[in-house]
């Protein structure tokens, strides 16, 4: 449609160029169409595919696999709860972390910090995203799981053990040092996303809300961050999306037991690390379907994570719309 | 300019012109499968090469299962697993597999106490504890075994392996062994459904756990233990055997007299007074009737010269030889190997 109106509007010596490029033009636009439909046509094939090898898997358990927690390879008993319950309690943890720790670094690094502080800090932030999970993994298993195992937790369970999130053993490895080992790795890419958001607001936005007599914090809440947002809400989706199908790091540290525990100390399981850990030696058909089953499953998380993302991007969108009309 | 070209041209030549050569006469033997004996294996690829300059092998090691499904599916010409296939995983194949034996790994009892007093443990200590039945370091069963170790009033930390693997099989299979509890509640496999503890990712996984965490137990491939202790384990004669290449090779060495023909046997709580009980071999699988003739007669030459020749490389890697006697055995089925129903052992 666009195409068509801005065509329309070309000038008569534009449009006798085209008319002499047809054929390129013509070219472009198929190959264009098919990269795009190359893409749908990839989603979809590894949808049938998986969905073909896991039907194993479907037979046998149904629903039931969404809702129990047994994951028991010799009987060949799966159930994938443990799974799908760690990947998103170890994600949004991730998350509770990274996103003040990401957007405060952004917003100094956009808006606050002398501008001869910036390019090296803006520099090793986009180092720390760089560097291979499987050695944020060794990290996790060598330095951080002992710190959290001597210091961290044994602090937490003095303080806040009335809570049932930090109840339990100190092993240092299970849910709290996957989700802290996710932060770290998710807070580099929300920065950097973040920090380009603010600095695409329009320094009109600044000028006016200082000319109106705000304060530096009332000009950053107010005429930036409220109209960068949805760019915002982008950066830190991005960063679950990372979180949500991190493989390597988290099992490592994460203890990797199938089971539903409250408490934040407690090992957990996630999806993408049982495919990793198990994919290689399972020999029948149905271990191998319960597994691109859970593949599946984190296909359709991902799908459905996003998918709320998108709808919360679009009504702060139209927020920030009527608060500029 | 034009010199510089033609130089060039003609080193390109001689190099293709050196390199077509020996292509055309090499053979490349395509193989998958364990992870475990991926180290001893490179190492003898390389090494034959050297022997013979025909033959150039590539080895993904995509774990047992997938060396399975390979070889099942023949898009390899041998396959390679830590644990015996099923009579129904045979039953799919398209020919007669054979397993041949390669070499034995040990898997050890390793923890962390401090003092690192030396341990020594049943069976059914280790049942228990994997069971979740013995909790603390200072149990009684643990104290009955240990005089004159003082014991921590400590929890143990079971550290389990995540990943599926041979290693798991062994320590399991063991476990089916000796604890019937076991063998009804959890059983054998590559992965289980663990009563307790924490999983670590690959043998260096497990390590780095128990290393880290005091009170931790677990167990690793004997050539993964580093500067970790190793529990003595007392075997089926009643001796309490320390973990070595030697016991190791030993426990294949009591098998040995009640061998099944095929090979599919486990080694664990073998017989015989130096016997570790924790033991067992790892197999290629290769079919019985090749249908290759020049891949056919490489492959049993290299597989004649891996359980000879071979051997004396297992050591320094930590994997324990086969005992005479076996070797003996794996001689007979090698000469059973055919190309349309001709041995190609003896076209050697």
């Amino acid at each position: 449609m666009t195409t068509a109106a801005a065509s329309r509007s070309l000038s008569s010596t534009v449009v006798s160029a085209r008319a002499r490029r047809g054929w390129g033009d013509r070219l472009f636009r198929g190959l264009a169409r098919g990269a795009a439909l190359s893409l749908i046509l990839l989603v979809t094939a590894m949808i049938i595919g998986m969905a073909g090898a896991a039907m194993p898997s479907f037979r046998a358990f149904g629903w039931r696999f969404l809702y129990t927690s047994t994951w028991d390879p010799v009987a060949e008993t799966f159930g994938a709860l443990p799974f799908v319950y760690g990947t998103l309690v170890s994600s949004l943890l991730a998350l509770v972390i990274a996103v003040p720790l990401g957007l405060g670094a952004a917003i100094f690094l956009a808006e606050l910090a002398p501008v001869w502080i910036r390019p090296p800090i803006t520099f090793l932030v986009e180092l720390v995203a760089a560097v291979p999970s499987v050695v944020f993994g060794l990290w996790g298993i060598f330095v951080l799981a002992p710190w959290l195992r001597n210091w961290v937790q044994p602090a937490l369970g003095a303080s806040l053990g009335f809570l049932p999130l930090f109840q339990g053993p100190p092993y240092g490895v299970g849910m709290l040092a996957a989700g802290i080992i996710l932060a770290i790795m998710i807070v580099p890419f929300i920065t950097a996303v973040s920090r380009e958001v603010l600095l695409a607001v329009p320094n009109t936005q600044r000028e006016a809300a200082l000319g109106l007599g705000a304060t530096r914090w009332e000009t950053t809440r107010i005429a930036v961050l409220r109209y960068g947002k949805s760019g915002l809400i982008g950066a830190v989706l991005l960063g679950l999306g990372r979180a949500l199908g991190e493989t390597m790091a988290v099992t490592m540290v994460i203890g990797n037991r199938p089971e539903v525990a409250i408490s934040l100390f407690a090992p957990g399981y996630t999806m993408a690390s049982v495919i990793a850990n198990e994919f290689t030696e399972a020999t029948s058909d149905l271990y191998l379907g319960a597994l691109i089953e859970i593949g599946l499953l984190l296909f359709a998380v991902t799908v459905i994570v996003n998918a709320l993302a998108r709808l919360l991007v679009w009504s702060v969108g139209g927020a920030v719309k009527q608060v500029r009309e | 300019m034009n010199r510089w070209l033609a130089g060039l041209l003609c080193s390109l030549l001689a190099v293709l012109g050196s390199g077509v050569q020996p292509v055309a006469a090499q053979t490349l033997m395509n193989g998958a499968g364990a992870t475990f004996p991926y180290p001893i294996y490179s190492k003898w690829f390389d090494e034959y090469t050297k022997v013979d300059q025909g033959a150039r092998f590539n080895y993904q090691s995509i774990g047992s299962g997938g060396g399975i499904r390979q070889i099942t599916a023949r898009t390899v010409d041998f396959g390679a697993s830590d644990g015996p296939m099923t009579d129904d995983q045979l039953g799919k194949a398209p020919g007669n597999l054979l397993h041949i034996p390669t070499v034995l790994g040990a898997v050890v009892t390793t923890y962390n106490l401090a003092g690192n007093p030396k341990l020594r443990f049943t069976p059914d200590i280790l049942a228990d504890i994997f069971l979740g039945r013995i909790t603390k370091w200072n149990d009684a069963k643990i104290a009955a075994v240990n005089p004159g170790v003082s014991l921590p009033d400590q929890a143990i930390l079971v550290v389990h392996r995540s990943d599926g693997s041979g290693t798991t099989y062994i320590w399991v299979d063991y476990l089916s062994k000796v604890s019937k509890e076991w063998d009804a509640k959890v059983g054998r496999g590559t992965s289980v459904n663990w009563p307790v503890g924490l999983g670590g990712k690959g043998n260096e996984g497990v390590a780095g756990q128990i290393k880290n965490t005091p009170g931790a137990l677990g167990y690793v491939e004997l050539a993964f233990k580093n500067n970790l202790p190793a529990a003595s384990v007392r075997n089926a004669a009643g001796k309490f055997v320390e973990p070595s290449i030697e016991t190791t090779t030993a426990a294949a060495a009591a098998s040995a007299t009640n061998m099944p023909a095929d090979f599919r046997v486990s080694l664990t709580n073998p017989p015989g007074d130096h016997a570790y009980p924790i033991a067992s071999f790892t197999w290629l699988l290769v079919y019985k009737d090749q249908p290759d003739e020049t891949k056919g007669k490489l492959l049993v030459k290299f597989l004649w010269w891996m359980i000879h020749d071979g051997q004396k490389y297992t050591s320094d890697l930590l994997y324990a030889p086969l005992p005479p006697q076996v070797v003996k055995q794996v001689e007979a089925r090698l000469g059973e190997i055919t190309y349309q129903g001709k041995p190609l052992l003896a076209a050697r």
